[in-house]
């Protein structure tokens, strides 16, 4: 009989916040928010910035008084920094787990089938976390991915009752707690579909899990009805399914092991190729990529696991310029003689294409924009972002505020170091 | 005697008949490769983290300004480690040492103060100094 599944689902606590916190202590309990970079919206809040009614996605200039009367500390992204401290996570859960899933740069799926005292050992994949990387974490465990979701979502929402781990096989009176969750909580569920599930009086979760399977089908094609077993318990989701329109993520396992960097190249390729027709699909563009490769860690053969996330300074979602990218940031973390069993890629800071600047950089860019654009990138990646920018662009004050608040690459780059007495 | 084309992996070393009976083949293949620093001053990448010293407060553990220090945090802290501490805000480091029940951060400079850790101290260390780099040119 195949082993009951049991995943955990690991995400970082206002990730890009608490990576600036790691490296700047006076920050510890204090309202921040980090910008993303093109259109200057909130993409991280801390929970005192949140507690104060910032909302996610809100655009600066709209809350730039708010946040000075209230003393929120503003930063603009830090992608080198986000990146070094997301492989640092994924690196350090690596250790607690025989199949790490990485979902997108801050949250990974663990399989913990087979582990025994599941709440225990999620405390000290908590715990070591925190000391080797700085970066507080949430665990829900489940044996589906949307239960695992589920779970981490009430960890994330009471972190001092749930100490910030909850465990599907130790809740009491499940169905009574999810009575009390709107539907739009669950993983895959936005709000189109909850209005068309609200139409049938589905509301909660309880009143989704209970629904009749095929209406669920019937209104939320299969797709949706996979998500109702999951929750019932039943496995059959791919990750690729439930897609987030916040990142577009594309993965697979080889089936057989690779060892070249040509063919990962390809496979690599074939996964941005997939990703843009979807950003695409969704009238959206793209600024930065994240691509990994590992081995398989069934295997006894040397490990090897790395990401690499790679920026660009205005978004696109041009397959070929993004092809250029994802293998830019791959050839930096591709190592020779290890038997790799997975690469996959995650577009990242997605957002609708609207300004005239947009215009500028469509699908069909001559060689001429994509020769302005590599040099643009080169000297802005060396001399610091916002180096170069575009005149008469609506958004140049902007770009003059925003760069002024990155904090340093303390990380990545010798610089830029943290100086200590 | 044979020779080895540059651009081929070594293969596992046969052995003459020099070498007596019962000699156990070794079982992985000898091969010398670059000494690499990475793998000799790190030992846990995902927790080792790089700072720069400033001021002369631990010179005499030879840290100078201007070094580079690895700090690695997840070395469990101890008495007589060098450390990375959070001290109301600010990173300081020097040496942390036990005394009983108190916990004591001294510099390494007689031009220098050591400082007790008091309960209303905002304390808590932050890495564990293991390397000190130290250019001499």
């Amino acid at each position: 009989m195949k082993k009951k599944s049991v995943y955990a689902l690991v995400d970082c606590n206002s990730f890009f916040c608490s990576c600036e916190r790691v490296f700047n202590p006076k920050l510890e309990n204090k309202p921040i928010i980090v910008l993303s970079n093109n259109d200057g919206c909130a993409v991280s809040r801390t929970d005192e910035a949140k507690a104060l009614g910032i909302k996610m996605g809100a655009p600066y200039f709209q809350i730039k008084n708010f946040c000075d009367k209230h003393q929120v500390h503003v930063f603009s992204s830090n992608y080198a920094l986000y990146g070094d401290m997301s492989r640092r996570v994924m690196r350090t859960l690596s250790d607690f787990t025989p199949d790490l899933e990485i979902y997108s740069i801050d949250e990974a799926f663990l399989s913990l089938t087979g582990f025994q005292n599941l709440s225990e050992y999620a405390l000290k994949i908590k715990s070591q976390v925190q000391q080797y990387t700085g970066i507080p974490v949430s665990i829900g465990i489940g044996p589906t991915k949307v239960l695992a979701k589920l779970t981490n979502m009430m960890a994330k929402k009471e972190k001092k009752k749930t100490n910030g781990v909850v465990n599907y096989f130790e809740i009491e009176n499940f169905d009574e707690k999810i009575k009390q969750i709107p539907v739009q909580e669950i993983w895959g569920i936005g709000r189109k579909s909850s209005e068309k599930l609200a139409q049938y009086q589905i509301k909660s979760v309880y009143d989704f899990k209970c629904a009749d399977e095929h209406l669920i089908q019937k209104l939320l094609t299969i797709v949706g009805l996979r998500i109702q077993k999951e929750l019932k318990e039943e496995e059959c989701l791919s990750l690729e399914s439930i897609r987030d329109k916040k990142q577009i993520i594309s993965s697979r396992s080889f089936g057989q092991p690779v060892y070249e960097l040509d063919e990962i190249k390809e496979s690599v390729a074939s996964h941005i190729s997939q990703a843009a027709e979807k950003l695409r699909e969704q009238d959206s563009i793209c600024s930065s990529i994240m691509v990994y490769i590992h081995t398989n860690r069934f295997k006894n053969t040397p490990q090897y696991y790395n990401s690499n996330v790679i920026h660009m300074l205005s978004g696109t979602a041009s397959t070929p310029k993004m092809i250029h990218y994802a293998f830019e940031a791959l050839e930096k973390i591709y190592r020779k003689n290890y038997e790799y069993k997975k690469a996959g890629i995650v577009l990242m800071d997605i957002q609708k294409k609207t300004s005239s600047q947009l215009d500028f950089f469509s699908t069909h860019d001559s060689k001429k924009d994509d020769e302005l654009m590599k040099v643009m990138d080169l000297i802005n990646q060396k001399q610091g972002s916002g180096t170069v920018k575009f005149a008469a662009c609506g958004l140049d004050q902007m770009w003059k505020m925003l760069s002024e608040m990155k904090s340093r690459n303390y990380s990545s780059r010798w610089s830029e170091l943290l100086e200590v007495f | 005697m044979s020779t080895v084309e540059e651009d081929k992996q070594p293969l596992i070393p046969l052995y003459s008949s020099t070498v007596s009976c019962g000699f156990p083949s070794p079982a992985e293949p000898y091969i010398d490769t670059d000494l690499d620093l990475n793998e000799y001053l790190v030992t846990k990448p995902a927790a080792t983290f790089f700072v720069r010293a400033k001021g002369d407060s631990m010179i005499n553990a030879g840290i100078h300004e201007g070094d580079i220090l690895i700090i690695d945090r997840s070395i469990q802290a101890r008495s007589g480690h060098i450390v990375l501490a959070i001290l109301n805000g600010e990173f300081t480091l020097k040496r942390l040492q036990t005394r009983g029940t108190e916990i004591w951060l001294l510099p390494e400079n007689p031009n220098y103060k050591a400082q007790k850790i008091n309960n209303e101290s905002d304390f808590g260390v932050w890495g564990v100094a293991v390397h000190c780099l130290h250019k001499l040119i």
